[in-house]
């Protein structure tokens, strides 16, 4: 007590499998929030959904709409990892698919 | 005109119905009703914070309308995780299935009912029929219900990608689908007449 003792060393942390290093959380890659394709909402609720829970412009709003019509998928927002699974419920309330990921590209 | 909703001059938006199109509103926002189900704290009534207390599930509903309604949060359909990252993805999905189906069901539960309350509360117009008037917040709670009686018509209807709903216009007048399948295409313009008066 009283005196600086040595600092445990670091690399003895980094013994984990490669494929063990790959699941762990990455904290400075964002997560995102993803609507994926759905034949039964219609493209102006789709819409609808983007301009008034993100508050997106109804020119972004159309062209996120038919992102996810036409590609599947669309990424409507990025953030921490609560963010994004606060828009997810959000998405999820309005009846729209979403899922959330981390951005790993 | 009748299945359309029209804008009211400041704000909300009416429809004309006539008695056999209430009916079907009704009837099939009560089956969503049970078909959501009751909330966690049903059983004890008396206490008013079972209700927030209560852990929702953990596993996805094995219903495939319910599985629509709530989906898993951490799936990527189009993604193919090895072993290790599926495992996180389920034990990441069930962990906010806990946390969030309670009160997305409590939403939907709030929105059919809504539903169920404002056609109750109609007058008859003595002709069959009645004008249903909505507030600007009754509209967001009908929108919303209509979007969840039509994912759960379109899952009954297995409705996956864009040709199904093709097929669905092209049944012969026989198929045992046809009714659902006229219900689910009227719901259909319902909803899209009626986000159009709540366009920001």
């Amino acid at each position: 007590m009283g005196h600086v003792t040595s600092p445990a060393p670091v690399e003895i942390e980094r013994t984990e499998s490669a494929e063990e290093v790959f699941a762990v959380p990455e904290p400075d890659v964002p997560w995102v929030t993803i609507v994926h394709n759905d034949p039964v909402n219609l493209m102006s609720y789709v819409t609808y959904v983007f301009q008034t829970y993100f508050g997106y412009s109804k020119d972004k709003a159309t062209k996120l709409m038919l992102d996810v019509h036409h590609k599947g998928r669309a990424v409507v927002s990025s953030g921490t990892r609560e963010e994004m699974e606060r828009d997810v419920q959000a998405m999820h309330g309005y009846g729209l698919w979403a899922t959330l990921q981390q951005d790993r590209k | 005109m009748p299945g359309t909703f029209e804008p009211l001059p400041g704000g909300g938006a009416a429809v004309a119905l006539d008695d056999v199109e209430i009916s079907i509103i009704r009837s099939l926002a009560v089956q969503l009703l049970e078909l959501i189900g009751p909330g966690p704290g049903a059983d004890t009534p008396d206490d008013p914070l079972a209700e927030l207390f209560a852990d929702g599930p953990s596993e996805p509903p094995a219903d495939p309308v319910l599985r629509r309604l709530f989906p898993d949060a951490y799936s990527d359909p189009e993604g193919t995780p090895g072993p290790r990252e599926a495992e996180e993805q389920r034990a990441y999905s069930a962990e906010f299935r806990r946390y969030t189906e309670n009160d997305l069901r409590a939403g939907k539960r709030e929105n059919a009912l809504a539903v169920i309350r404002s056609l109750d509360e109609l007058s008859a117009t003595g002709e069959g029929g009645a004008v249903l008037k909505l507030s600007p917040a009754e509209s967001r709670q009908w929108l919303s219900a209509l979007n969840d009686l039509r994912l759960a018509i379109g899952s009954r209807l297995d409705i996956l990608d864009e040709d199904d709903t093709d097929l669905l216009y092209r049944l012969p007048d026989e198929d045992p689908r046809k009714p659902m399948v006229m219900a689910y295409l009227w719901l259909g313009g319902l909803q899209e007449t009626l986000v159009s008066t709540l366009m920001p």
